[in-house]
């Protein structure tokens, strides 16, 4: 049990983005983008060994602000995208008339010089002693100057990394990617209209329907987006009692989305039903940031909160595997005599697993591996990146 | 003296003669053992002169022989007398029987005389009953042929007799006459004459029978005329199944249905004084008619008693069936809780009447259904109680949701009543509760005859009253207040917080008396005896504790958000990084306060102060400023050097080392202190993550310090822990330097001093 200890990696700087590299099935690699005012901002590359337990991590100099959002390519690992802060006043700073300065958040395609791995290895306790961290290579801007501030960028699932969408203030905008992704150009938009500022907080693309919708949340509704048509196929008014943080899709039922937001509870949704949610969670004492399904397992839900909890879900009833992993002949052959008597045992019930206290500020970012389905990262604010596995009973449980 | 001795032996000689005995003899047996007593039988004379030799002297020896003498001579003339009277009556008795003797030969002579006389007159009697023989028979077949012949009248009278009765409806007599003559007409009947009468009869009879079916179909005649009509027809030989059927049928018509009336218990009697009285008469009559025969009547009778009872059991079920179909209509109808006694007193008298029925009819299941009538509605009217009690628990939280209202249109304080509606509130509740069992109670009266009914003695006061009616509103009560904490969250709070904050006082009153009190005074005023298992009291106020606490959390949360959002909103639509540079504490911020001074006066009304933790003797502004600035200190003062990140999330982490992990949104505990703790929790936990969202500029940034200040100096009074306060309001400004592009804190006694302005 001793390597199910959970691994801590701090960072220097305030941190919200955390990705797991989605392009990279053989490492456990997770990226996580830095929130500094005053000093250059970076991206941390955690590579976790699993079996020797041991982190090691690369960093990349992201100049151009500080990091709200990061998601990486599901086709190129070394490409990813960053929403950040521009802080005009920097450019000003010299003027006494500080009325001009102004922040806009705005969103870039980024790749990684392909020496990082090489280059900042030797040295990764003391980046800052190292000469020359080396820096990301812009490759477009997603210039959004025209709708507002982008709050984040979404690629296309299990795409050739051709296609993305951003969502700035109320819109949605698709982006083709072309030339090697140097070229960006908006192929339709979607605008949310309505009284008010309205604006997008958070967003999902849809694996389902040939990649075709798409979820997105501002204040307290969940809007369902025909990405053909760019048009609104449902709306979830009232979805949480106060602001929808995040939401996810189930990866193995397409009609299955969970949402999360300030009134500490984590929902789960049939769309095609929506005028009640299918379940409700209602574990955590402060608003929930995040909710992530595991991209194998959906039973799995991982949900963090600015409680400074991770909380790891069991939900079994409303999961493609509401009996448990239907095993094959095959697999029996290796496994014990006790394995097989597990088999018998009652389905699960859907129940909390385990809580996770490691954090001591607010988490606003967790993300499973997508090398490893039993190993996940939470990100709190001060910086702290927590690697936790699922505990291995459970695994046991529902891999035989 | 001399002489009445001597007599006296006499005398005794012949009564001694004679066998008499009478006083006196003691003396002479004794006397007579002594053989020198002179008068007794064992009289010795020579022992008598050797004694009186012995004894006497001379001169007594001669008194002796003269008195001797004496004695001698009286009753030598006693014997001589005797002599002479017993010979005159020897004499006398001769001459009589010598008369006899003539006499007797006198008589034979008559005898003989009258002897001859009686021969004689035998001969004359033998020839007069010989002379007058013929005559005799003759007179015999004369009165024998007048008798016929005045039969043979009857019958050739007997159609005009009988259409005599018709017309004149004397239908009993012409019965009487019909079955007189009908045997002798069925004998002779194949004379044709006979026949012809025979014929006659029947046809008049046939016409009787018409005319009295008629009556007996025809509506106008009473139950006594009718049982008359059937009384005749059976005498008629009407097949007695047939008339079973239409004596029923008729009585059926006649037992009217009664009619819908204006109050139950007007219904209800004239149900019994119509219906259930009729149909005790037509039972009654019924009986008398069918089955109570006299067992004397013929063969084809016999089975009649049997078959009329089975159809009378089959009537009055289906006659009963419909009336109590009415009944239950009626009942059903009887929805207004306003007066339970008219209904019980109704049900009742109809419990009452319908025993009659059962007293008429031992086997029938009348009286059952009628009770079990009773049973349902009796459930019906507590489900009814308890609907009515339920809304009326709606109406007044209804009431008191205006009562809130009102006064805040009015401009005064909010919830200035609040602790006169919530005794209002329970007290009004309280008497409906008590009110509604003074209703019920009514059904287990002693005077009531079906409270001694076994269901009205168990089930009806355990599952009916206390569970159903009392156990199910309190249930409701909790249950419906939990509604609140639910529909609020997602419906945008349209719950006033006061009402919560009531709701929540009054479930946990519930949980620490009231219930308690209810059930004992259920369990009292029903004698309850729990046959089966009742909630128990501990249940219940389980129950409502928990109703209440989970109001109280809604309520601090409801509470929470409102001031959250204030701020939210105040941190979201600024431009921290262009504002202009501190010169008053932002208006929101006293509006927080002021909003936290109300609730802690809100919550104050309805919940006990509650444990602080002890303050510091100088836990003013002061301290907080002292130590504040302090840490403010050593965390910016560093970050102007290169290793600053590091040190600033060393200094963060190990605060928060010593600091206890605070759950935001976590239960509360029922007193003030705990209550406001928790609505500045969310208040200030929500400013910080609303900080964190944002990029300040310096002006920004002591902004906010002016304002964290400020909610220091009003805020730490409110809570159970001050350092809580301290702890959150750090990290709101230790944040926002994070979040600040030009991190210049603002001197400590600039803020005090705009503070203290404001």
């Amino acid at each position: 049990m001793e390597d199910d200890a959970p691994v801590i990696y701090g960072l220097e700087f305030q941190a919200r983005a955390l990705t797991s590299q989605t392009a990279e099935s053989d490492a456990i690699r997770f990226l996580v983008g830095t929130q500094s005012l005053k000093f250059d901002n970076q991206i941390h590359i955690i590579d976790f060994d699993d079996e020797n337990n041991i982190i090691s991590k690369s960093v990349l100099q992201h100049e151009a602000g500080e990091i709200w959002h990061i998601s990486a390519s599901p086709a190129d690992k070394a490409v990813l995208t960053t929403c950040y802060n521009i802080n005009w006043s920097f450019g000003a700073l010299g003027v006494q008339n500080a009325s001009e300065s102004r922040v806009v958040t705005s969103s870039a395609v980024w790749r990684m010089p392909p020496e990082w791995e090489s280059g900042s290895h030797e040295s990764p306790d003391d980046p800052h002693n190292s000469h020359n961290p080396q820096s990301l290579d812009l490759l477009c801007h997603l210039d959004n100057s025209a709708h507002g501030n982008a709050s984040c960028v979404l690629w296309e699932p299990m795409g050739d990394g051709k296609r993305v969408i951003s969502l700035a203030d109320n819109h949605a905008l698709l982006w083709d990617l072309t030339e090697s992704s140097t070229q960006a150009t908006i192929s339709s938009s979607a605008t949310l209209e309505g009284k008010g500022q309205l604006k997008f907080t958070s967003g999902k693309w849809s694996p389902h329907h040939n990649c075709t919708q798409l979820a997105t949340a501002n204040d307290t509704a969940i809007r369902g987006w025909d990405l053909r048509t760019m048009k609104q196929i449902y709306c979830i008014e009232n979805a949480h009692g106060q602001l929808v943080r995040d939401l996810d899709f189930n990866p193995n039922k397409q009609y299955y989305l969970a949402s999360c937001g300030d009134d500490c509870k984590v929902k789960f949704w049939d769309v095609r039903n929506i005028s009640e949610p299918v379940k409700t969670l209602e574990e955590h004492s402060h608003w929930v940031w995040s909710v992530r399904y595991n991209h194998s397992h959906d039973q799995l839900v991982l949900t963090g909160s600015s409680d400074s909890r991770v909380i790891l879900s069991n939900m079994v009833s409303i999961s493609s595997e509401p009996f448990g992993h239907l095993v094959d002949d095959d697999d029996l052959s290796d496994g014990e005599d006790n394995h097989n008597d597990e088999k018998t045992k009652e389905p699960l019930q859907d129940s909390i697993i385990s809580m996770y206290e490691e954090h001591e500020d607010s988490v606003y970012a967790i993300e499973w591996s997508s090398a490893d389905p039993w190993l996940f990262a939470s990100l709190s604010y001060d910086g702290r990146l927590v690697i936790n596995r699922v505990p291995r009973a459970l695994k046991y449980r529902i891999l035989l | 003296m001399a002489v009445s001795s001597r007599k006296r032996r006499v005398h005794g000689m012949l009564k001694l003669y004679y066998g008499l005995n009478e006083e006196g003899k003691t003396v002479d047996q004794a006397e007579s053992l002594d053989p020198c007593d002179i008068n007794g039988p064992h009289f010795d004379p020579e022992v008598y002169l050797n004694k009186l030799r012995r004894e006497c002297s001379l001169g007594e020896l001669m008194d002796q022989e003269s008195c001797m003498v004496k004695q001698i001579r009286s009753l030598d003339s006693d014997m001589q007398t005797l002599v002479y009277e017993n010979y005159n009556k020897f004499i006398s008795a001769t001459d009589t029987i010598r008369k006899m003797k003539n006499d007797f030969k006198k008589m034979e002579d008559e005898m003989d005389c009258l002897t001859t006389n009686m021969a004689a007159i035998t001969v004359f009697s033998a020839r007069i009953s010989g002379t007058l023989q013929d005559q005799h028979a003759q007179i015999t077949k004369l009165s024998g042929v007048h008798t016929l012949l005045r039969k043979l009248q009857f019958l050739f009278e007997l159609p005009a007799r009988l259409n005599k009765c018709l017309e004149l409806q004397a239908y009993a007599q012409a019965v009487t006459s019909h079955r007189r003559a009908r045997c002798v007409l069925q004998q002779y009947s194949h004379m044709p004459s006979f026949r012809g009468i025979q014929d006659d009869c029947h046809a008049i009879m046939d016409k009787l029978a018409q005319e009295l079916r008629q009556k007996f179909r025809d509506g106008g005649s009473s139950a006594k005329d009718l049982s008359e009509c059937v009384e005749l027809l059976l005498q008629l030989d009407e097949p007695a199944e047939e008339l079973c059927d239409k004596f029923l049928t008729h009585a059926r018509s006649l037992s009217a249905t009664p009619t819908a009336g204006t109050d139950i218990l007007e219904f209800i009697d004239r149900g019994c004084n119509e219906f259930v009285s009729s149909l005790c008469l037509v039972i009654a009559s019924y009986q008398e008619l069918f089955v109570n025969r006299p067992q004397e009547s013929n063969l084809a009778y016999k089975n009649i008693p049997q078959m009329a009872v089975g159809k009378l059991h089959a009537f009055v079920d289906s006659l009963a069936a419909r009336y109590f179909s009415l009944v239950e209509r009626r009942i059903q109808e009887e929805k207004s809780v306003g007066d339970n006694s008219l209904l019980v007193r109704a049900l009742d008298r109809f419990h009452r009447r319908l025993q009659a029925v059962a007293k008429l009819l031992p086997g029938s299941a009348v009286p059952s259904q009628g009770t079990e009538i009773v049973v349902r509605a009796a459930r019906e009217r507590v489900k009814q109680y308890l609907a009515a009690l339920q809304s009326f628990y709606l109406d007044s939280l209804t009431d008191v949701r205006q009562a809130l209202a009102a006064p805040r249109l009015g401009g005064s304080s909010a919830g200035g009543g609040l602790p006169e509606l919530l005794s209002s509130l329970s007290a009004s509740i309280l008497n409906q509760i008590k009110t509604v069992l003074a209703s019920v109670h009514l059904f287990t009266a002693k005077d009531i005859t079906f409270s001694n009914k076994p269901y009205f003695k168990g089930e009806f006061c355990s599952q009916g009253v206390r569970e159903s009616l009392v156990v199910n509103f309190i249930k409701f009560v909790c249950q419906s207040s939990r509604q609140f904490c639910e529909s609020a969250v997602d419906r945008g709070g349209s719950t006033p917080p006061a009402l919560l904050l009531l709701l929540s006082r009054l479930c946990l009153d519930y949980e620490t008396s009231t219930i308690s009190y209810i059930l004992t005074l259920t369990d009292e005023q029903f004698l309850v005896q729990h046959h089966s298992p009742v909630t128990a009291v501990t249940a219940l106020c389980g129950e409502a504790r928990e109703a209440a606490q989970k109001l109280l959390n809604h309520y601090v949360k409801v509470q929470g958000l409102i001031i959250s959002q204030m701020l939210r909103k105040s941190v979201e639509t600024r431009d921290w990084v262009n504002t202009i540079e501190p010169r008053n504490v932002r208006a929101v911020m006293k509006r927080v306060v002021e909003d936290t001074t109300s609730i802690d006066v809100q919550v104050g009304l309805l919940y006990e102060e509650g444990v602080r933790k002890a303050h510091s003797s100088d836990s003013s502004k002061r301290t907080f400023s002292v130590y504040s600035s302090s840490r403010q200190q050593s965390r910016y003062t560093p970050s102007y050097t290169p290793s600053a990140p590091m040190d600033t999330n060393l200094m963060s982490n190990i605060h928060k080392l010593f600091s206890e992990r605070i759950d935001i949104f976590s239960p509360v505990e029922f007193n003030k202190v705990s209550v406001l703790t928790g609505i500045i929790k969310i208040s200030l936990k929500t400013f910080l993550e609303c900080v964190r969202l944002r990029t300040f500029g310096r002006y920004g940034l002591q902004q906010i310090q002016v304002d964290c200040h400020y909610l220091q100096m009003y805020l730490w009074r409110f809570v159970s822990d001050e350092n809580l306060v301290h702890f959150l309001l750090d990290e709101i400004v230790g944040s926002t330097a994070h979040r600040c592009l030009d991190p210049a804190p603002m001197e400590q006694s600039v803020i005090e001093v705009i503070c203290e302005r404001g």
